[in-house]
């Protein structure tokens, strides 16, 4: 039973990450790409360390592969975001059929600035609160 | 049990292999960083699926190491892309 169990997760580990890669063969653009590699693979990853931890069965081991899920499901994200950002301020271009770009009205790629749109004379002024100390 | 151990070994170096062409392919910077990712990802798949096959728990912690630097090279790519390093696509 436990080594029916193993083998699932282990199959649908290594298929997951085929996935991953199959998508980053396949889809137009990096923001695309990214989306398909990171949340695939973090998961083909876990159902391997899953496995790992049915298949060694002692406290330390199983700790272990919690450790390497918890790392990877820490930094898959934050690796992730810092791709986007450093491949969207280089130019990378976006796909053609791209619904929406909300930063591009709002981020001026020469001056690397980013405007909210609310940046008016009255609002640069800072009115007392009743907060403030005296 | 090592029937499926095959396979999904045959699996991952497939994707390997799949990662492998867009890293070659990739028309940007940013694409081969996001491959090279990938790969340590899949690297770690496999280092994991290994310590099961050889029954040596310490792999798993080649396993975590495998992942630090990846996601460490992750993040110096992207530092080294928003400084505007020299590039050659």
């Amino acid at each position: 039973m436990i080594d029916f169990i193993k083998g699932a997760l282990i199959i649908g580990g290594a298929l997951f990450i085929l996935l991953a890669s199959v998508g980053l063969l396949r889809l137009p653009d990096l923001l695309t790409r990214m989306h398909a590699t990171t949340k695939a693979a973090a998961l083909g990853v876990i159902l391997i360390m899953l496995a790992a931890a049915m298949h060694f069965a002692e406290v330390g081991i199983v700790a272990r592969s919690f450790a390497i899920i918890v790392f990877i499901l820490m930094t898959a994200p934050v690796a992730a975001h810092v791709i986007g950002r450093a491949g969207y301020f280089v130019g990378s271009k976006l796909w053609s059929g791209t619904v929406k770009d909300e930063l591009r009205p709002n981020y001026d790629p020469l001056t690397h600035e980013l405007k909210s749109g609310l940046e008016t004379q009255e609002n640069a002024k800072r009115q007392p609160r009743e907060t403030d100390p005296d | 049990m090592d029937t499926v151990i095959l396979i999904s070994q045959v699996i991952m170096s497939l994707a390997l292999i799949l990662t492998f062409v867009r890293v070659v392919r990739g028309p940007s910077l940013p694409d081969r960083v996001v491959a090279l990712e990938l790969f340590s990802t899949s690297v770690v798949g496999l280092v994991g699926v290994y310590a099961i096959k050889s029954d040596v728990a310490s792999f798993l912690d080649a396993a975590i190491v495998i992942a630090l630097m990846g996601f460490l090279a992750a993040i110096a790519f992207a530092r080294f892309l928003e400084r505007g390093g020299p590039r050659d696509d």
